[in-house]
């Protein structure tokens, strides 16, 4: 009986990544900017946070980029056929999911550089 | 083929006996017992009617609405009854329509599609309806004792909360839909693993149906979603029945809780309703441009992508609360990004369309329908989602107008176009084409004529929910004419009904595959037999209809795996998840009252509670209990009289697995994720409040006792210690030490549980006094209940060792006893981590 070869690039987790970056990134800048209007007042700079959504956005954005990277190299676009990947091989479903994992890197990418706006154009917690 | 006479009569002759036991075991009960049947064949087809019930009933009242609205000052429907009016359309259509119908449509059609018998446990869908119908009945009912929730669909409190402002209404709202909820979460868990684990040998995860990839990314996104509202639901209801202030800002609390718990659930929830659909207008896609979907890989980038932005949007409902601008601005931007994949999946099936050569039928005219009034939706959804825009808009007719094309039209036109298609599948019959134009036509312009208008009702100031409107606001016409358009879109909806009712003895079956489809579900023969399909092929396309020369016919002649029921047992096969290899001929339990008691039981808890009947709740909740363990005990991990069978084409599989490979522990699994879910909302709950107060704890409430919390701790870890010992020597063969372990494990959990409530009782907390003592003793509870739970299970597993269920060859209870307590120990660890160590933090 054949089993599945359990390296990491051919899981679902992998497909997912991305996005769950993305998620991470949006729930950390939407926590610190809330608690920090919060606890220190309608009126307040938003200076800090400025400062730890850009952290929190740069570390999203290289963490996807990695990713990115690695899925492209996982979808060997270069080296081989592009899409349908609908073939019944173990190439195939390598491919397919090494170019799914990009396309969502590629979302989440756009979706974190989306969430992290809001703090270069307001600058206090009204 | 030149086969002699002789053997190609013995060839027929095995094929009849085998079509004979594979009857015999799928076959349906007959008279009153039928309704013991949990196949999905028969389960499917409850299940959609019964969704399509609740939504013809909310339809009324949606046409109750628009005859009230059609002129000024009407008096057709009073106030405090148009609010139930409004209430209960919103409520039904939501929770009791477009949710079920999708877990309808899934159950119904999924093991078809992946080539499986039946989905792995057959009676949890079974159980799930029950409860569906039970909770959706007591719900509906409501409105004939003029007792109905008045309070809207999202129930915000103070109005809600106020016994004097709310009645019962607000109580049935909460317990019935919790108990609704509890079947879309079992509904989830059993697509979750029907999709990962029930596939066909070969079905790759490159090449599985893109119906499957949105029911998987749906399932997940429920298991998320729903525990939320559960979390709220709680809280709702110990403040209504016992006054724990959560709500309450003169006590600490804070009705923002509510909207957050709920949007938390609320939005994805509008993605879980519109993914399941558009899914199935990518599998009609296809079939009609006679061509592969253009773009697959692009579909799973929008169905993976819009389940994960759909969880940063909640906040987008609570635009006018009064929250900090930065705030409102990552949810704006999370709003316009998942217009990305969402329109990504339109322009993949336009460009299908463009590249095939389109065959022009009624289920195509609905996707078309579903493309102009879904991108409609879409754009004003663009639009509200910029703050500043929806403070013009927000609670006015503009919104209900956008609602309403977002889920009309990605919601129930793909429903019907599914209808249309798939009608052949369930019945064996196709629906008129005639009547079907004429369907068609009258509940598009008849949807367009009511809702358009209402963009600019709402534009001139209309709020929604009013049950009147005074004379020369220029609402006059608008209203009118949405009122006429709301009629003729319920009689294309009504000629649907009746297409779908009437007999159609006269008419004779579709032929195989009617539409030419290329996916699996179209093996069916028309009509269908019960055991789905004859025989379980391999698959090595996506379209294997189209692409796999002669598979039709090597399934019908049962060429291919599991053709027989040699021992008159109900089979399938489980693979992997990645890859689909065979390794598993899974037995799934056939015909039992056992779920509809369950559910009836259960369901007994939440009806008797809402009446305060607390004598009928703790007994009911006991049979419920007790009917539950019948089931377990008597359907779930059955040891099989042989460890393995031979399943055809020379393979060999085993019966009976255990542990991560069992599809038992993935339920299992998964079901403790939701149950997470809902944990880390009343978490998120403790430390919402620190957020909004300057002092958490408050100085002049007590904290719980560190002391007990430290001794619960213990207790608790060492409980889960010794389940995980009991599983590892129960594999190394050591009954007795499990059962020793156990007896001591449950010991351990009862006395954890007691710690963690006395941690609470002894220092005097107050649940009344304020939010702080409130929200720690849900935590306390929640926690204590967990252990009780545990000690249940433990002691299921003891009974099951000495019983001889449980061995250590066929260990499937203890393995996923162990993963709860797993998921067990993380709890206790975090509860009285926040509860001991925060206040000495703070």
């Amino acid at each position: 009986m054949a089993f599945e070869s359990r390296s990491p690039r051919n899981s679902l987790i992998v497909l997912s990544l991305g996005p769950t970056i993305w998620a991470a990134h949006f729930l950390a800048s939407y926590v610190v900017a809330a608690i920090w209007c919060e606890k220190a007042g309608a009126g307040a700079e938003l200076a800090p946070v400025q400062l730890l959504v850009l952290v929190f956005t740069a570390a999203a954005l290289l963490g996807i980029g990695w990713l990115g990277i690695a899925a492209w190299r996982h979808w060997g676009y270069l080296e081989g056929e592009g899409p349908p990947h609908d073939a019944d091989t173990d190439e195939e479903r390598g491919r397919f999911l090494g170019f799914a994992t990009l396309l969502l890197c590629g979302l989440s990418f756009v979706a974190v550089i989306y969430v992290a706006l809001p703090v270069v154009f307001i600058a206090d917690c009204r | 083929m030149n086969e002699a006479p002789a053997s190609r009569e013995s060839e027929l002759e095995r094929r009849r006996g085998q079509e004979e036991r594979l009857r015999a075991a799928w076959a349906t009960p007959k008279g009153w017992r039928y309704w013991s049947a949990v196949n999905n064949t028969e389960v499917g087809v409850w299940y959609t009617s019964t969704s399509f019930a609740f939504m013809l009933f909310a339809g009324v009242l949606g046409l109750l609405i628009r005859t009230q609205l059609a002129v000024p000052d009407n008096d057709f429907l009073s106030g405090p009854f148009y609010n139930q009016v409004f209430t209960l359309h919103g409520t039904v259509m939501m929770f009791l329509f477009a949710v079920p119908i999708f877990e309808a449509v899934a159950i119904t059609i999924m093991p078809q599609m992946l080539a499986a018998r039946d989905l792995p446990f057959p009676r949890l869908s079974a159980f799930g309806y029950w409860c569906f119908l039970i909770g959706g009945i007591f719900v509906c009912g409501s409105i004939f004792f003029g007792a109905a929730p008045d309070g809207g669909w999202f129930m915000y409190p103070p109005l809600s909360t106020d016994p004097e402002q709310a009645g019962i209404g607000a109580d049935i709202w909460l317990l019935g839909l919790s108990f609704i909820e509890v079947a879309s979460i079992a509904a989830a868990v059993e697509l979750i693993v029907g999709t990962l684990k029930c596939r066909p040998p070969g079905m790759r995860i490159n090449l599985i149906p893109l119906y499957a990839w949105y029911i998987l990314v749906v399932g997940v996104m429920i298991v998320f979603a729903f525990p939320p509202l559960i979390a709220g639901d709680i809280l709702f209801e110990l403040e209504r029945m016992f006054d724990w202030p959560f709500f309450d800002p003169r006590r600490g609390g804070d009705p923002l809780l509510w909207q957050h718990l709920f949007w938390i659930f609320g939005h994805p929830e509008v993605y879980i309703i519109f993914l399941p659909a558009i899914a199935v207008v990518a599998m009609i896609v296809p079939t009609f441009a006679q061509r592969p979907i253009f773009g697959y890989s692009w579909i799973v980038l929008a169905a993976v992508g819009t389940g994960f932005l759909s969880f940063g949007l909640w906040v987008h409902h609570m635009f006018a609360t009064g929250l900090p601008a930065v705030s409102l601005g990552f949810f704006s931007a999370a709003s316009e990004a998942v217009a990305i994949p969402t329109g990504v999946q339109i322009f993949v099936f336009i460009a299908t369309l463009l590249l095939g050569r389109v065959v022009s039928s009624v289920p195509m005219m609905f996707v078309w329908g579903t493309l102009a009034v879904f991108v409609l939706g879409g754009l004003t959804g663009v639009m509200v989602a910029l703050a500043p825009f929806d403070w013009q808009v927000h609670d006015s007719y503009f919104i209900v107008a956008h609602l309403h094309y977002t889920l009309i039209g990605g919601g129930l036109f793909p429903i019907v176009a599914g209808i249309y298609y798939f009608f052949p599948l369930v019945s064996g019959r196709k629906l008129s084409d005639r009547l079907g134009k004429w369907v068609f036509w009258l509940m598009f312009l008849g949807f367009n004529i009511a809702f358009l208008p209402m963009h600019l009702s709402g534009l001139r100031g209309m709020p929604r929910r009013v049950f009147t409107y005074p004379e020369g606001l220029g609402l006059e016409q608008l209203n009118l004419v949405s009122t006429i358009g709301a009629f003729v879109f319920a009689a294309g909806f009504a000629l649907l009904v009746i297409d779908v009712l009437r007999p159609r003895r006269g008419q004779p079956y579709a032929e195989k595959n009617p539409w030419n489809a290329g996916t699996l579900e179209w093996l069916i023969e028309m009509p269908g037999e019960s055991w789905g399909v004859r025989s379980v092929p391999h698959i090595t396309s996506r379209y294997p209809l189209w692409e796999q020369e002669g598979l039709a016919r090597d399934v019908a002649e049962g060429r291919c795996y599991l053709p027989d029921a040699e021992e008159g047992q109900r089979e399938t096969l489980i693979s992997t998840t990645i890859d689909a290899h065979p390794v598993q001929c899974l037995r799934v339990p056939g015909p039992t009252f056992i779920t509809l008691w369950a559910a009836l039981f259960t369901g007994g808890v939440f009806v008797f509670a809402t009446f305060h009947w607390w004598f009928a709740t703790l007994v009911s909740g006991v049979l419920a209990g007790a009917a539950i363990l019948r089931w377990l005990w008597t359907g779930t991990a059955v040891i099989p009289e042989k460890p393995e069978k031979d399943i055809g084409l020379g393979l060999r599989l085993p019966l009976y697995m255990s542990g991560p490979r069992s599809v038992g522990w993935w339920a299992m699994f998964i079901t403790m994720m939701g149950d997470m879910a809902a944990f880390a909302s009343l978490v998120f709950g403790y430390f919402f409040y620190w957020t909004i107060h300057p002092e958490f704890p408050p100085a002049d409430q007590p904290d719980p006792s560190p002391l007990w919390l430290g001794l619960s701790l213990l207790l608790l870890l060492g409980a889960w210690a010794l389940t995980l010992a009991a599983r590892l020597r129960n594999a190394a063969g050591h009954t007795f030490t499990l059962r020793l372990a156990l007896v001591a494990g449950t010991v351990l959990s009862l006395l954890g549980g007691a710690a963690l409530l006395l941690a609470g009782w002894l220092p005097g907390l107050d649940p009344t006094s304020h939010v702080y003592p409130a929200i720690v003793w849900v935590l306390l509870i929640w926690t204590a209940v967990h252990a009780v739970l545990g000690a249940v299970m433990q002691l299921y597993c003891i009974a099951g060792s000495i019983a001889g269920r449980l061995t250590p060859r066929f260990d499937i209870d203890i393995w996923n006893v162990t993963l709860f307590w797993h998921f067990m120990a993380l709890t206790a660890l975090i509860t009285v981590a926040v509860l001991a160590l925060f206040p000495m933090a703070a």
